[in-house]
């Protein structure tokens, strides 16, 4: 298998694609995922709780200089910015806003890219603001592969529009396109995938 | 490889070539950080890869002290995270009261706000003629502001929010004056403060302390420094003495995970053991 990670970013309409995402992916989940979902600062990140009670994976907050493994979900904190080491550990920092966001899209996706090069996939969905854009163009340019959200079925379709048009997509497609593509993509054996 | 792609070698040369020259040791910071702060520097000066940044650096002190400013996070609030305040004064402001005197340190302070609340905290709690704060940072220029104590009227509608929401005791508009758009922090406040240029990285104890607050600098360092400088803390507290870390830092993958018990779990405070 080609890919090592996956990272994506996710705004205004976020809660109900992360809720469908995670209900449908199967245990067994062969590549770690990242996300950051735009909350405001003073959230206890309680909504994390609830998403990992309904999945099958492993759903948490992403720690400080925690080690990243397969099979885990991994969400920003609220009020940090979220970045990958070199080394697949997570730092957090308290940098100023990014594109009006703390964490940002762009300075996950940013970092990813250079700690996971040609084996990363990004994926952009609904949001309703341009974070993201310059990340997932830094995904493409490092090689890795670049999945964003059909704006037509998007809760908010400023997000992925502006990804949209800032790169060539790999996939423009539906949520649950996408969550087919994420399967086959990662699959270790074709063919034999199956839910546990 | 491709242009963009910085070169880890580029990188470890800069910080060298910074070390060696101005003395400020970046070579232990989260590689993740200094990439980011790099590739920004490089995008607002038109430069094409970090070997210009290393010449600029090397050649240009106005450029050098721009490029400290760039690694430096200036980033703080007064009474960030309500629930630490609220905690640190029911669970902290008990054990200082038993002390005759208090000396308190705020490590890696950068434009003073979070030393100003404890200023705040101190006269609230009738402890400010015993307390000594020391504030250090090894940011010269954000120490300035700090001791000016000036901060804009817009953020401090939001300070003034934290503060009630925290268990602030008074009118917050007490604490300050205001005039033509900024607020400038109360005399009587600054008196108890020592400001003191101090580098976590490279200087060792000054004093010994009771309280010691770095909430939100650790998370910028590696594993081995995070180690170091939890060294220069353990030193430099009394027995039973209080470390306070910011709400995502803890002791858990440091040395010092076994010295210290904890005073309140999720809002990261510890108690070194006697």
């Amino acid at each position: 298998m080609q890919y090592e990670a996956i990272v994506i970013g996710v705004s205004a309409g976020g809660m109900n694609a992360l809720k469908f995402i995670f209900s449908v992916l199967p245990s067994g989940f062969s590549i770690p995922i990242i996300i950051v979902q735009h909350v405001s600062a003073l959230s206890d990140n309680d909504w994390i709780k609830l998403l990992n009670d309904k999945s099958n994976l492993t759903i948490k907050e992403a720690d400080e200089k925690e080690k990243i493994e397969t099979g885990n979900v991994y969400i920003a904190p609220a009020n940090y910015h979220l970045m990958i080491e070199n080394d697949k550990t997570f730092s957090l920092t308290i940098d100023e806003y990014v594109n009006f966001a703390r964490p940002s899209i762009d300075v996950l996706f940013e970092s990813a890219a250079e700690a996971y090069k040609n084996k990363l996939i990004g994926i952009v969905l609904t949001g309703a603001n341009n974070d993201g854009t310059k990340g997932i163009k830094r995904i493409k340019e490092c090689g890795g592969l670049a999945i964003i959200q059909d704006p037509k079925t998007a809760e908010s379709s400023t997000m992925p529009a502006s990804a949209i048009a800032a790169i060539q997509p790999d996939y423009i497609l539906s949520l649950e396109k996408i969550v087919q593509l994420l399967v086959k993509l990662t699959q270790t054996n074709p063919g034999s995938y199956r839910d546990k | 490889m491709a242009r963009e792609d910085i070169s880890e070698l580029e990188i470890s040369l800069l910080l060298e070539a910074v070390y060696q020259k101005y003395g400020y040791d970046f070579r232990q910071y989260s590689k993740a950080h200094i990439n980011r702060r790099i590739r920004n520097r490089m995008a607002l000066s038109g430069l094409e890869d970090v070997s210009q940044i290393q010449s600029k650096v090397l050649k240009d002190e106005t450029f050098a002290h721009e490029f400290l400013q760039d690694l430096s996070i200036t980033v703080t609030e007064m009474f960030r995270d309500k629930d630490f305040y609220k905690s640190l004064r029911e669970n902290v402001i008990p054990i200082l009261k038993t002390y005759p005197f208090i000396k308190i340190w705020h490590a890696g302070c950068a434009t003073g706000e979070e030393a100003y609340s404890m200023a705040i905290i101190m006269q609230e709690e009738g402890l400010y003629d015993r307390a000594t704060i020391y504030a250090t940072d090894f940011n010269q220029h954000a120490l300035n502001r700090a001791k000016e104590g000036i901060i804009s009227n817009a953020m401090m509608k939001e300070y003034a929010v934290n503060y009630q929401l925290s268990g602030g005791k008074e009118s917050f508009s007490d604490y300050y004056t205001s005039s033509y758009g900024n607020a400038i922090m109360n005399q009587s406040l600054k008196k108890t403060i020592v400001w003191a240029n101090h580098n976590l990285v490279t200087d060792s104890v000054f004093a010994e302390v009771h309280l010691i607050l770095c909430r939100n600098v650790l998370i910028y360092f590696n594993n081995t420094l995070q180690n170091k400088v939890q060294k220069l803390f353990h030193d430099s507290l009394i027995n039973g003495g209080i470390l306070c870390l910011g709400s995502k830092e803890g002791l858990r993958f440091t040395d010092f995970h076994e010295e210290y018990i904890e005073l309140d779990k999720k809002q990261r405070i510890f108690k070194k053991k006697y």
